[in-house]
Protein backbone atom coordinates (compact mmCIF):
# COMPACT_ATOMS: atom_id res chain seq x y z
CA UNK A 1 0.00 0.00 0.00
CA UNK A 2 1.13 3.40 -0.97
CA UNK A 3 2.52 5.68 1.24
CA UNK A 4 -0.53 7.88 3.44
CA UNK A 5 -1.08 11.55 2.81
CA UNK A 6 -0.55 12.63 5.59
CA UNK A 7 1.21 11.56 8.86
CA UNK A 8 1.69 13.00 12.26
CA UNK A 9 3.72 11.10 15.35
CA UNK A 10 4.24 13.28 18.71
CA UNK A 11 3.51 16.50 17.11
CA UNK A 12 4.08 19.28 19.74
CA UNK A 13 3.60 22.70 19.15
CA UNK A 14 3.74 25.78 21.78
CA UNK A 15 3.14 29.60 21.45
CA UNK A 16 4.66 31.39 23.91
CA UNK A 17 5.44 28.71 26.50
CA UNK A 18 1.54 27.51 26.19
CA UNK A 19 1.39 24.16 24.80
CA UNK A 20 -1.32 23.89 22.52
CA UNK A 21 -0.42 20.55 20.82
CA UNK A 22 1.03 17.89 23.09
CA UNK A 23 1.82 14.92 20.59
CA UNK A 24 -0.84 14.65 18.04
CA UNK A 25 -0.41 11.38 15.92
CA UNK A 26 -2.32 11.38 12.90
CA UNK A 27 -3.18 9.47 9.37
CA UNK A 28 -5.10 10.47 6.66
CA UNK A 29 -5.16 7.97 3.71
CA UNK A 30 -5.45 8.90 0.20
CA UNK A 31 -8.81 9.72 -0.95
CA UNK A 32 -9.93 9.94 2.48
CA UNK A 33 -11.93 12.51 4.10
CA UNK A 34 -11.15 13.18 7.82
CA UNK A 35 -12.79 15.68 9.85
CA UNK A 36 -11.14 17.33 13.25
CA UNK A 37 -13.39 18.11 15.83
CA UNK A 38 -12.87 20.06 19.42
CA UNK A 39 -13.91 22.79 21.85
CA UNK A 40 -12.17 26.12 20.89
CA UNK A 41 -8.64 25.88 21.56
CA UNK A 42 -8.13 22.56 21.91
CA UNK A 43 -5.65 23.05 18.67
CA UNK A 44 -7.42 21.85 15.51
CA UNK A 45 -6.78 24.56 13.64
CA UNK A 46 -2.94 24.98 14.80
CA UNK A 47 -2.70 21.18 13.47
CA UNK A 48 -4.15 22.53 10.41
CA UNK A 49 -1.81 25.09 9.94
CA UNK A 50 1.31 22.86 10.53
CA UNK A 51 0.34 20.68 8.14
CA UNK A 52 0.59 23.41 5.42
CA UNK A 53 3.57 24.93 7.44
CA UNK A 54 1.90 28.04 8.17
CA UNK A 55 3.18 27.36 11.44
CA UNK A 56 5.91 25.35 12.17
CA UNK A 57 5.93 22.57 14.65
CA UNK A 58 8.58 22.58 17.40
CA UNK A 59 8.97 18.44 17.83
CA UNK A 60 7.24 15.13 16.18
CA UNK A 61 7.40 13.99 12.83
CA UNK A 62 5.37 15.63 10.59
CA UNK A 63 4.73 14.30 6.81
CA UNK A 64 3.01 14.97 3.87
CA UNK A 65 2.81 12.19 0.71
CA UNK A 66 5.71 10.75 2.71
CA UNK A 67 8.27 14.27 3.13
CA UNK A 68 8.94 15.54 6.24
CA UNK A 69 7.29 19.22 6.48
CA UNK A 70 9.95 21.99 6.93
CA UNK A 71 12.89 19.45 6.64
CA UNK A 72 14.65 16.83 4.49
CA UNK A 73 16.30 14.04 6.38
CA UNK A 74 19.58 13.55 4.57
CA UNK A 75 22.45 11.38 6.35
CA UNK A 76 20.80 11.34 9.69
CA UNK A 77 20.43 15.01 10.18
CA UNK A 78 17.69 17.45 9.33
CA UNK A 79 18.00 20.36 7.17
CA UNK A 80 15.49 23.13 7.58
CA UNK A 81 13.73 23.64 3.82
CA UNK A 82 14.28 26.90 2.47
CA UNK A 83 11.65 29.27 1.79
CA UNK A 84 11.52 28.27 -2.44
CA UNK A 85 10.75 24.79 -1.37
CA UNK A 86 8.38 25.08 1.18
CA UNK A 87 6.55 27.47 -0.94
CA UNK A 88 6.54 24.88 -3.61
CA UNK A 89 5.75 22.37 -0.99
CA UNK A 90 3.03 24.25 0.01
CA UNK A 91 1.36 25.39 -3.49
CA UNK A 92 0.40 21.47 -3.46
CA UNK A 93 -1.75 21.98 -0.43
CA UNK A 94 -5.21 23.74 -0.48
CA UNK A 95 -6.11 25.75 2.19
CA UNK A 96 -9.64 27.31 3.10
CA UNK A 97 -10.27 29.81 5.81
CA UNK A 98 -13.05 30.75 8.00
CA UNK A 99 -13.35 33.98 6.89
CA UNK A 100 -12.27 33.46 3.15
CA UNK A 101 -9.71 35.79 2.89
CA UNK A 102 -10.28 36.51 -0.91
CA UNK A 103 -7.79 39.05 -2.47
CA UNK A 104 -10.18 41.96 -1.92
CA UNK A 105 -8.40 44.12 -4.82
CA UNK A 106 -8.94 41.06 -7.12
CA UNK A 107 -12.29 40.34 -9.05
CA UNK A 108 -13.55 36.51 -8.80
CA UNK A 109 -12.06 35.34 -11.73
CA UNK A 110 -8.28 37.11 -11.20
CA UNK A 111 -8.94 35.73 -7.22
CA UNK A 112 -8.18 32.40 -9.41
CA UNK A 113 -5.90 32.88 -11.68
CA UNK A 114 -3.41 34.68 -9.43
CA UNK A 115 -1.65 31.28 -8.07
CA UNK A 116 -1.66 29.51 -11.13
CA UNK A 117 0.11 32.22 -13.52
CA UNK A 118 2.52 33.83 -10.61
CA UNK A 119 3.02 30.67 -9.00
CA UNK A 120 2.65 27.63 -11.32
CA UNK A 121 3.53 29.78 -13.91
CA UNK A 122 0.63 28.99 -16.63
CA UNK A 123 -0.05 30.89 -19.71
CA UNK A 124 -2.97 33.62 -18.51
CA UNK A 125 -5.48 32.14 -21.23
CA UNK A 126 -5.03 28.45 -19.44
CA UNK A 127 -5.30 29.73 -16.14
CA UNK A 128 -8.58 31.11 -17.45
CA UNK A 129 -10.37 28.36 -18.92
CA UNK A 130 -9.36 26.80 -15.96
CA UNK A 131 -10.72 28.83 -13.50
CA UNK A 132 -13.46 28.78 -15.24
CA UNK A 133 -14.36 25.54 -15.16
CA UNK A 134 -14.05 25.83 -11.32
CA UNK A 135 -16.33 28.40 -11.08
CA UNK A 136 -18.53 26.28 -12.93
CA UNK A 137 -18.27 23.60 -10.62
CA UNK A 138 -19.04 25.67 -7.70
CA UNK A 139 -21.87 27.49 -9.34
CA UNK A 140 -20.55 30.76 -9.41
CA UNK A 141 -19.59 31.19 -13.51
CA UNK A 142 -21.76 34.32 -13.58
CA UNK A 143 -19.64 36.16 -11.11
CA UNK A 144 -16.24 36.08 -12.74
CA UNK A 145 -16.33 40.25 -12.75
CA UNK A 146 -17.48 40.89 -9.25
CA UNK A 147 -14.98 41.83 -6.53
CA UNK A 148 -15.18 39.63 -3.53
CA UNK A 149 -17.23 42.73 -1.31
CA UNK A 150 -19.89 42.10 -4.00
CA UNK A 151 -20.53 38.46 -3.02
CA UNK A 152 -22.57 36.62 -0.27
CA UNK A 153 -20.58 34.92 2.53
CA UNK A 154 -21.17 31.47 0.94
CA UNK A 155 -20.37 32.32 -2.47
CA UNK A 156 -16.91 33.98 -1.17
CA UNK A 157 -16.32 30.61 0.75
CA UNK A 158 -16.92 28.70 -2.70
CA UNK A 159 -14.55 31.27 -4.95
CA UNK A 160 -12.48 30.31 -2.06
CA UNK A 161 -12.43 26.35 -2.72
CA UNK A 162 -12.11 27.20 -6.45
CA UNK A 163 -8.95 29.01 -5.84
CA UNK A 164 -7.18 26.43 -3.79
CA UNK A 165 -8.44 24.02 -6.17
CA UNK A 166 -7.13 25.87 -8.50
CA UNK A 167 -3.48 25.33 -7.77
CA UNK A 168 -4.07 21.26 -8.41
CA UNK A 169 -3.61 20.38 -4.57
CA UNK A 170 -2.74 16.59 -3.63
CA UNK A 171 -4.76 17.49 -0.48
CA UNK A 172 -7.59 19.90 0.77
CA UNK A 173 -7.63 21.28 4.36
CA UNK A 174 -10.48 23.53 5.52
CA UNK A 175 -10.78 25.54 8.23
CA UNK A 176 -13.64 25.72 9.55
CA UNK A 177 -15.35 27.03 6.23
CA UNK A 178 -18.87 27.36 7.56
CA UNK A 179 -18.43 28.82 11.09
CA UNK A 180 -18.60 32.30 9.62
CA UNK A 181 -21.74 31.56 7.10
CA UNK A 182 -25.49 32.94 7.99
CA UNK A 183 -27.64 29.62 8.69
CA UNK A 184 -28.84 29.46 5.44
CA UNK A 185 -25.70 29.63 3.86
CA UNK A 186 -23.92 26.61 5.13
CA UNK A 187 -25.88 24.29 2.98
CA UNK A 188 -24.11 25.73 -0.35
CA UNK A 189 -20.52 25.63 0.59
CA UNK A 190 -20.86 22.03 2.34
CA UNK A 191 -22.52 20.44 -0.70
CA UNK A 192 -19.28 22.02 -2.88
CA UNK A 193 -17.44 20.19 -0.24
CA UNK A 194 -19.42 16.73 -0.10
CA UNK A 195 -18.86 16.59 -4.04
CA UNK A 196 -14.80 17.28 -4.07
CA UNK A 197 -15.14 14.42 -1.39
CA UNK A 198 -16.87 12.34 -3.92
CA UNK A 199 -14.42 13.66 -6.89
CA UNK A 200 -11.87 11.23 -4.42
CA UNK A 201 -9.97 14.23 -3.18
CA UNK A 202 -8.09 14.24 -0.03
CA UNK A 203 -9.66 16.45 2.55
CA UNK A 204 -9.17 17.46 5.99
CA UNK A 205 -11.65 19.67 7.72
CA UNK A 206 -11.86 20.79 10.86
CA UNK A 207 -15.39 21.57 11.33
CA UNK A 208 -18.47 21.60 14.19
CA UNK A 209 -21.20 20.59 11.22
CA UNK A 210 -21.51 16.84 12.88
CA UNK A 211 -24.20 16.14 10.27
CA UNK A 212 -20.99 16.81 7.57
CA UNK A 213 -18.69 14.34 9.37
CA UNK A 214 -21.63 11.81 10.02
CA UNK A 215 -22.26 12.25 6.33
CA UNK A 216 -18.84 12.61 4.49
CA UNK A 217 -15.90 11.83 6.79
CA UNK A 218 -13.94 8.45 6.35
CA UNK A 219 -12.03 9.36 9.72
CA UNK A 220 -13.13 11.53 12.96
CA UNK A 221 -10.51 12.47 15.19
CA UNK A 222 -11.78 14.61 18.28
CA UNK A 223 -8.94 16.72 20.28
CA UNK A 224 -9.39 18.02 23.61
CA UNK A 225 -6.31 20.30 25.19
CA UNK A 226 -3.58 19.42 22.52
CA UNK A 227 -4.31 15.40 21.95
CA UNK A 228 -6.64 13.38 20.71
CA UNK A 229 -8.99 11.83 22.95
CA UNK A 230 -10.91 9.80 20.47
CA UNK A 231 -10.92 8.63 16.65
CA UNK A 232 -12.42 5.83 14.27
CA UNK A 233 -15.30 5.76 12.17
CA UNK A 234 -17.67 8.90 12.90
CA UNK A 235 -20.66 6.77 12.64
CA UNK A 236 -19.32 5.15 15.68
CA UNK A 237 -17.83 8.07 17.26
CA UNK A 238 -20.34 10.05 17.59
CA UNK A 239 -23.14 7.71 18.16
CA UNK A 240 -20.98 5.83 20.75
CA UNK A 241 -18.47 8.06 22.68
CA UNK A 242 -16.26 6.33 24.67
CA UNK A 243 -14.79 9.07 26.51
CA UNK A 244 -16.56 11.59 28.92
CA UNK A 245 -14.96 14.17 27.24
CA UNK A 246 -16.41 13.75 23.76
CA UNK A 247 -19.64 12.80 25.41
CA UNK A 248 -19.60 16.13 27.50
CA UNK A 249 -18.72 18.05 23.92
CA UNK A 250 -20.91 16.26 21.73
CA UNK A 251 -24.12 17.29 24.13
CA UNK A 252 -22.89 20.95 23.58
CA UNK A 253 -23.16 20.83 20.28
CA UNK A 254 -25.56 18.54 19.18
CA UNK B 1 -55.25 63.80 17.77
CA UNK B 2 -58.06 62.12 15.21
CA UNK B 3 -57.13 61.60 11.62
CA UNK B 4 -59.76 61.41 8.69
CA UNK B 5 -58.52 58.23 7.52
CA UNK B 6 -56.45 59.02 3.94
CA UNK B 7 -56.69 62.65 3.99
CA UNK B 8 -52.87 63.83 3.45
CA UNK B 9 -51.76 65.95 5.99
CA UNK B 10 -49.81 68.91 5.73
CA UNK B 11 -45.47 68.79 7.03
CA UNK B 12 -44.30 72.30 7.61
CA UNK B 13 -40.61 71.81 7.92
CA UNK B 14 -38.71 73.66 11.29
CA UNK B 15 -37.59 76.91 9.94
CA UNK B 16 -33.74 77.11 10.91
CA UNK B 17 -33.11 81.19 11.79
CA UNK B 18 -29.70 80.56 13.23
CA UNK B 19 -28.44 79.38 10.11
CA UNK B 20 -30.15 82.05 7.49
CA UNK B 21 -28.59 85.12 9.68
CA UNK B 22 -25.31 82.73 9.78
CA UNK B 23 -25.39 82.46 5.76
CA UNK B 24 -26.39 86.81 5.51
CA UNK B 25 -23.04 87.28 7.79
CA UNK B 26 -21.14 85.08 5.42
CA UNK B 27 -22.66 86.52 2.62
CA UNK B 28 -21.83 90.25 3.54
CA UNK B 29 -18.20 89.17 4.47
CA UNK B 30 -17.54 87.81 0.84
CA UNK B 31 -19.06 90.56 -0.67
CA UNK B 32 -16.68 92.81 1.10
CA UNK B 33 -13.24 91.08 0.29
CA UNK B 34 -15.27 90.60 -3.54
CA UNK B 35 -15.21 94.31 -3.45
CA UNK B 36 -11.69 94.63 -2.63
CA UNK B 37 -10.35 92.28 -5.02
CA UNK B 38 -11.94 93.81 -7.95
CA UNK B 39 -11.80 97.52 -6.45
CA UNK B 40 -9.95 101.00 -7.74
CA UNK B 41 -8.14 103.07 -5.35
CA UNK B 42 -6.70 106.94 -6.08
CA UNK B 43 -3.06 106.89 -6.72
CA UNK B 44 -2.51 110.45 -5.69
CA UNK B 45 -1.39 111.64 -8.90
CA UNK B 46 -4.28 113.45 -12.16
CA UNK B 47 -3.85 113.00 -15.34
CA UNK B 48 -4.99 115.93 -18.14
CA UNK B 49 -5.78 115.85 -21.46
CA UNK B 50 -7.47 118.12 -23.60
CA UNK B 51 -10.24 117.16 -26.68
CA UNK B 52 -11.55 120.23 -28.86
CA UNK B 53 -9.40 122.38 -26.85
CA UNK B 54 -10.40 121.95 -23.49
CA UNK B 55 -8.40 120.51 -20.99
CA UNK B 56 -9.74 118.04 -18.64
CA UNK B 57 -8.13 116.34 -15.36
CA UNK B 58 -9.30 113.50 -13.82
CA UNK B 59 -7.78 111.31 -10.71
CA UNK B 60 -5.86 108.59 -11.31
CA UNK B 61 -6.67 105.41 -10.06
CA UNK B 62 -5.70 101.61 -9.55
CA UNK B 63 -6.59 98.30 -9.58
CA UNK B 64 -5.96 98.15 -5.47
CA UNK B 65 -4.94 94.26 -6.26
CA UNK B 66 -2.50 95.24 -9.32
CA UNK B 67 -4.22 93.29 -11.78
CA UNK B 68 -2.86 94.81 -14.37
CA UNK B 69 0.98 94.07 -13.13
CA UNK B 70 0.22 90.43 -12.29
CA UNK B 71 -1.62 89.61 -15.21
CA UNK B 72 1.67 91.04 -17.16
CA UNK B 73 3.93 89.24 -15.17
CA UNK B 74 1.58 85.66 -14.99
CA UNK B 75 3.24 84.23 -18.07
CA UNK B 76 6.62 85.45 -18.65
CA UNK B 77 9.20 83.42 -18.86
CA UNK B 78 11.02 84.22 -15.94
CA UNK B 79 8.23 83.18 -13.98
CA UNK B 80 7.54 80.49 -16.14
CA UNK B 81 11.40 79.11 -15.78
CA UNK B 82 10.55 79.33 -12.07
CA UNK B 83 7.33 77.39 -12.02
CA UNK B 84 9.20 74.13 -14.14
CA UNK B 85 12.11 74.30 -11.77
CA UNK B 86 9.87 73.95 -8.96
CA UNK B 87 7.88 71.25 -11.03
CA UNK B 88 10.90 69.34 -11.47
CA UNK B 89 12.13 69.60 -7.81
CA UNK B 90 8.96 68.08 -6.73
CA UNK B 91 8.90 65.33 -9.19
CA UNK B 92 11.93 64.10 -8.93
CA UNK B 93 12.20 65.04 -4.67
CA UNK B 94 9.58 63.15 -4.57
CA UNK B 95 9.87 60.14 -6.64
CA UNK B 96 13.00 59.95 -4.07
CA UNK B 97 10.80 60.06 -0.94
CA UNK B 98 8.48 57.49 -2.10
CA UNK B 99 10.67 54.98 -3.30
CA UNK B 100 12.87 55.47 -0.32
CA UNK B 101 10.23 55.50 1.88
CA UNK B 102 8.68 52.06 0.76
CA UNK B 103 11.64 50.61 0.86
CA UNK B 104 12.27 51.84 4.72
CA UNK B 105 8.24 50.95 5.68
CA UNK B 106 9.43 47.49 4.47
CA UNK B 107 12.89 47.54 6.10
CA UNK B 108 10.63 49.05 9.14
CA UNK B 109 8.55 45.30 9.09
CA UNK B 110 11.53 43.20 8.64
CA UNK B 111 11.67 40.21 11.18
CA UNK B 112 15.58 41.17 11.29
CA UNK B 113 16.31 43.60 14.08
CA UNK B 114 18.85 45.14 12.76
CA UNK B 115 16.76 46.16 9.52
CA UNK B 116 13.74 47.64 11.35
CA UNK B 117 16.32 49.51 13.70
CA UNK B 118 17.98 51.00 11.04
CA UNK B 119 14.93 51.98 9.19
CA UNK B 120 13.43 53.46 12.41
CA UNK B 121 16.67 55.36 13.37
CA UNK B 122 16.66 56.41 9.75
CA UNK B 123 12.95 58.31 10.60
CA UNK B 124 13.86 59.61 13.91
CA UNK B 125 16.52 61.55 12.39
CA UNK B 126 14.90 63.00 9.45
CA UNK B 127 11.60 63.44 11.52
CA UNK B 128 13.49 64.98 14.32
CA UNK B 129 15.25 67.91 12.44
CA UNK B 130 14.18 70.29 10.20
CA UNK B 131 14.03 70.24 6.48
CA UNK B 132 15.38 73.90 6.19
CA UNK B 133 17.98 72.73 8.70
CA UNK B 134 18.59 69.58 6.72
CA UNK B 135 19.20 71.66 3.51
CA UNK B 136 21.73 73.72 4.86
CA UNK B 137 23.29 70.89 5.89
CA UNK B 138 23.70 68.91 2.76
CA UNK B 139 25.20 72.59 0.93
CA UNK B 140 27.84 72.57 3.72
CA UNK B 141 28.27 68.46 3.24
CA UNK B 142 31.45 69.00 1.82
CA UNK B 143 33.29 70.34 4.87
CA UNK B 144 32.95 67.03 6.10
CA UNK B 145 33.42 64.45 3.39
CA UNK B 146 35.36 65.71 -0.24
CA UNK B 147 34.72 62.37 -1.52
CA UNK B 148 32.54 59.08 -1.43
CA UNK B 149 34.49 56.07 -2.19
CA UNK B 150 32.44 52.29 -2.33
CA UNK B 151 34.95 49.36 -3.05
CA UNK B 152 36.97 47.08 -1.47
CA UNK B 153 39.00 48.47 1.95
CA UNK B 154 42.86 48.05 0.91
CA UNK B 155 42.86 46.39 -1.98
CA UNK B 156 42.19 49.25 -4.02
CA UNK B 157 39.03 48.54 -5.98
CA UNK B 158 36.64 51.07 -6.57
CA UNK B 159 33.33 50.37 -7.73
CA UNK B 160 31.88 54.04 -7.27
CA UNK B 161 33.74 57.22 -6.77
CA UNK B 162 31.45 60.53 -5.78
CA UNK B 163 33.53 63.85 -5.61
CA UNK B 164 31.11 65.54 -3.39
CA UNK B 165 31.80 68.87 -4.07
CA UNK B 166 31.14 68.36 -7.78
CA UNK B 167 28.35 66.52 -7.30
CA UNK B 168 26.30 69.10 -4.87
CA UNK B 169 25.27 71.83 -7.11
CA UNK B 170 22.92 73.51 -5.69
CA UNK B 171 19.59 71.54 -7.58
CA UNK B 172 21.39 68.02 -6.66
CA UNK B 173 21.79 69.50 -2.71
CA UNK B 174 17.80 70.58 -2.95
CA UNK B 175 16.90 67.03 -4.30
CA UNK B 176 18.47 65.04 -2.10
CA UNK B 177 17.94 67.36 1.10
CA UNK B 178 14.22 67.55 -0.22
CA UNK B 179 13.50 63.82 -1.08
CA UNK B 180 15.59 62.35 1.97
CA UNK B 181 13.49 64.28 4.19
CA UNK B 182 10.60 63.25 2.29
CA UNK B 183 10.94 59.38 2.89
CA UNK B 184 10.85 59.96 6.41
CA UNK B 185 7.32 61.04 6.28
CA UNK B 186 6.48 58.57 3.21
CA UNK B 187 7.49 55.75 4.92
CA UNK B 188 5.51 56.03 7.76
CA UNK B 189 2.71 56.71 5.09
CA UNK B 190 3.70 53.33 3.56
CA UNK B 191 4.14 51.53 6.79
CA UNK B 192 0.45 52.32 7.97
CA UNK B 193 -0.49 51.08 4.35
CA UNK B 194 1.57 47.97 4.67
CA UNK B 195 0.13 46.68 8.15
CA UNK B 196 -3.57 47.94 7.30
CA UNK B 197 -3.75 44.70 4.97
CA UNK B 198 -6.02 42.16 6.87
CA UNK B 199 -3.26 39.10 8.12
CA UNK B 200 -6.22 36.83 6.42
CA UNK B 201 -4.81 38.50 2.82
CA UNK B 202 -1.46 37.10 3.75
CA UNK B 203 -2.25 33.45 4.91
CA UNK B 204 -4.47 33.20 2.27
CA UNK B 205 -2.16 34.23 -0.39
CA UNK B 206 1.06 31.90 1.31
CA UNK B 207 -1.34 28.90 1.39
CA UNK B 208 -1.17 29.41 -2.70
CA UNK B 209 2.71 29.44 -2.09
CA UNK B 210 3.12 32.67 -3.05
CA UNK B 211 6.92 33.74 -1.77
CA UNK B 212 7.20 36.64 0.63
CA UNK B 213 8.20 39.26 -2.31
CA UNK B 214 5.24 37.92 -4.45
CA UNK B 215 2.41 38.18 -1.16
CA UNK B 216 4.15 41.62 -1.12
CA UNK B 217 3.99 42.91 -4.53
CA UNK B 218 1.23 41.39 -5.50
CA UNK B 219 -1.56 41.27 -2.41
CA UNK B 220 -0.18 43.70 0.47
CA UNK B 221 0.75 46.63 -1.65
CA UNK B 222 -1.61 46.82 -3.77
CA UNK B 223 -4.51 46.98 -1.06
CA UNK B 224 -1.84 49.03 1.01
CA UNK B 225 -2.45 51.80 -1.70
CA UNK B 226 -5.97 52.67 -1.26
CA UNK B 227 -4.67 53.80 3.01
CA UNK B 228 -1.44 55.40 1.24
CA UNK B 229 -3.09 57.23 -1.32
CA UNK B 230 -4.56 60.34 0.18
CA UNK B 231 -1.88 61.07 2.56
CA UNK B 232 0.66 60.56 -0.57
CA UNK B 233 -1.25 63.13 -1.97
CA UNK B 234 -1.12 65.21 0.68
CA UNK B 235 2.88 64.57 0.55
CA UNK B 236 2.93 65.95 -3.21
CA UNK B 237 1.01 69.11 -2.50
CA UNK B 238 3.46 69.79 0.67
CA UNK B 239 6.23 69.29 -1.29
CA UNK B 240 5.45 71.63 -3.77
CA UNK B 241 5.33 73.95 -1.69
CA UNK B 242 8.61 73.17 0.52
CA UNK B 243 10.30 73.71 -2.80
CA UNK B 244 9.99 77.20 -2.12
CA UNK B 245 12.97 76.12 1.10
CA UNK B 246 15.57 75.88 -1.70
CA UNK B 247 16.37 79.12 -1.03
CA UNK B 248 18.52 78.04 1.44
CA UNK B 249 21.32 76.23 -0.91
CA UNK B 250 20.83 79.33 -3.21
CA UNK B 251 21.81 79.08 -6.95
CA UNK B 252 18.36 77.49 -7.69
CA UNK B 253 15.66 79.75 -8.84
CA UNK B 254 12.40 78.36 -8.31
CA UNK B 255 8.75 79.63 -8.63
CA UNK B 256 9.12 81.54 -5.58
CA UNK B 257 12.93 82.62 -6.07
CA UNK B 258 12.11 84.34 -9.36
CA UNK B 259 9.27 86.08 -8.19
CA UNK B 260 11.79 87.41 -5.25
CA UNK B 261 13.98 88.18 -8.14
CA UNK B 262 11.83 90.20 -10.37
CA UNK B 263 10.24 92.34 -7.17
CA UNK B 264 13.62 92.84 -5.78
CA UNK B 265 14.26 94.97 -9.07
CA UNK B 266 10.50 96.25 -9.30
CA UNK B 267 9.59 96.45 -5.65
CA UNK B 268 5.98 95.53 -6.86
CA UNK B 269 5.97 92.90 -3.81
CA UNK B 270 2.08 92.09 -3.51
CA UNK B 271 1.74 91.29 -7.22
CA UNK B 272 4.34 89.78 -7.93
CA UNK B 273 3.78 87.52 -4.67
CA UNK B 274 0.25 86.97 -6.41
CA UNK B 275 1.42 85.70 -9.38
CA UNK B 276 3.55 82.78 -7.38
CA UNK B 277 0.33 82.09 -5.33
CA UNK B 278 -2.17 81.75 -8.39
CA UNK B 279 0.61 79.65 -10.00
CA UNK B 280 1.14 77.45 -6.56
CA UNK B 281 -2.49 77.18 -6.27
CA UNK B 282 -3.59 76.11 -10.04
CA UNK B 283 -0.96 73.49 -9.62
CA UNK B 284 -2.18 71.79 -6.60
CA UNK B 285 -5.88 72.06 -7.70
CA UNK B 286 -4.59 70.02 -10.95
CA UNK B 287 -2.71 67.86 -8.55
CA UNK B 288 -6.13 66.76 -6.75
CA UNK B 289 -7.97 66.23 -9.22
CA UNK B 290 -5.41 63.56 -10.39
CA UNK B 291 -5.04 62.41 -6.99
CA UNK B 292 -9.24 61.68 -7.02
CA UNK B 293 -9.03 59.58 -9.80
CA UNK B 294 -5.75 57.51 -8.95
CA UNK B 295 -7.55 57.23 -5.62
CA UNK B 296 -10.39 56.02 -7.14
CA UNK B 297 -8.69 53.28 -9.56
CA UNK B 298 -7.34 52.17 -6.01
CA UNK B 299 -10.52 51.49 -4.39
CA UNK B 300 -11.25 48.60 -6.56
CA UNK B 301 -13.24 45.80 -4.69
CA UNK B 302 -13.11 47.71 -1.83
CA UNK B 303 -16.56 49.42 -2.16
CA UNK B 304 -19.15 47.29 -3.26
CA UNK B 305 -20.34 50.23 -5.43
CA UNK B 306 -17.89 52.93 -6.30
CA UNK B 307 -18.32 56.57 -4.97
CA UNK B 308 -19.41 58.48 -7.83
CA UNK B 309 -17.26 61.05 -9.98
CA UNK B 310 -17.08 64.87 -9.27
CA UNK B 311 -19.02 65.32 -12.81
CA UNK B 312 -21.94 62.56 -11.57
CA UNK B 313 -22.34 65.05 -8.52
CA UNK B 314 -22.26 67.75 -9.45
CA UNK B 315 -25.33 66.52 -12.14
CA UNK B 316 -26.92 64.91 -8.71
CA UNK B 317 -26.69 67.76 -6.81
CA UNK B 318 -28.12 70.14 -9.61
CA UNK B 319 -30.89 67.65 -9.86
CA UNK B 320 -31.57 67.41 -6.71
CA UNK B 321 -31.60 71.75 -6.85
CA UNK B 322 -33.96 71.30 -9.16
CA UNK B 323 -36.24 69.37 -8.14
CA UNK B 324 -36.91 71.50 -4.77
CA UNK B 325 -37.90 74.12 -6.99
CA UNK B 326 -40.29 72.02 -8.93
CA UNK B 327 -41.74 70.10 -5.45
CA UNK B 328 -44.21 72.89 -3.32
CA UNK B 329 -42.77 73.55 -0.54
CA UNK B 330 -44.84 72.16 1.88
CA UNK B 331 -44.28 68.04 1.62
CA UNK B 332 -47.32 66.05 2.61
CA UNK B 333 -47.59 62.60 4.07
CA UNK B 334 -50.51 59.97 4.00
CA UNK B 335 -51.75 60.37 7.54
CA UNK B 336 -51.05 56.65 9.77
CA UNK B 337 -54.36 55.90 11.94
Amino acid sequence: MSVPMVEAHGVHKSYAGVEVLRGINLTVERGEVTCLIGPSGSGKSTLLRCINHLEKHDAGELRVDGNLVGYEARGGKLYERNDKQICAERSQIGMVFQRFNLFQHLTVLENITIGQVKVRSIASEDATRRARELLARVGLDAKEKNYPSQLSGGQQQRVAIARALAMDPKLMLFDEPTSALDPELVGEVLDVMKDLAKSGMTMIVVTHEMGFAREVADSLYFLDQGVIEESGNPREVLVHPRSERLRVFLSKVL
Amino acid sequence: MTTNGDDAVEVVPVRHVGRYVAAAVVLVLVAMLGHTLISKVPTGQTACHVSAGVPTCHQVSNWRFSWNIVFHYFTTSQVLDGLLVTLELTVIAMTIGIVLGMLIAVMRLSHNRLMSSAAWVYTWFFRGTPVYVQLLFWFNIAALYQSVTIGVPFLHITWLHINIVAFFTPFHTAIVGLGLNEAAYMSEIARSGLISVDEGQIEAATSIGMTRSQTLRLVIVPQAMRVILPPTGNEVISMLKTTSLVIAVGGVTDLLQSVTLIYSANYEIMPLLIVASLWYLIVTTVLSIGQYYVERHFAKGALRTPPPTPIQRLRTDLRGIAGKFRSPRHATIKAAS
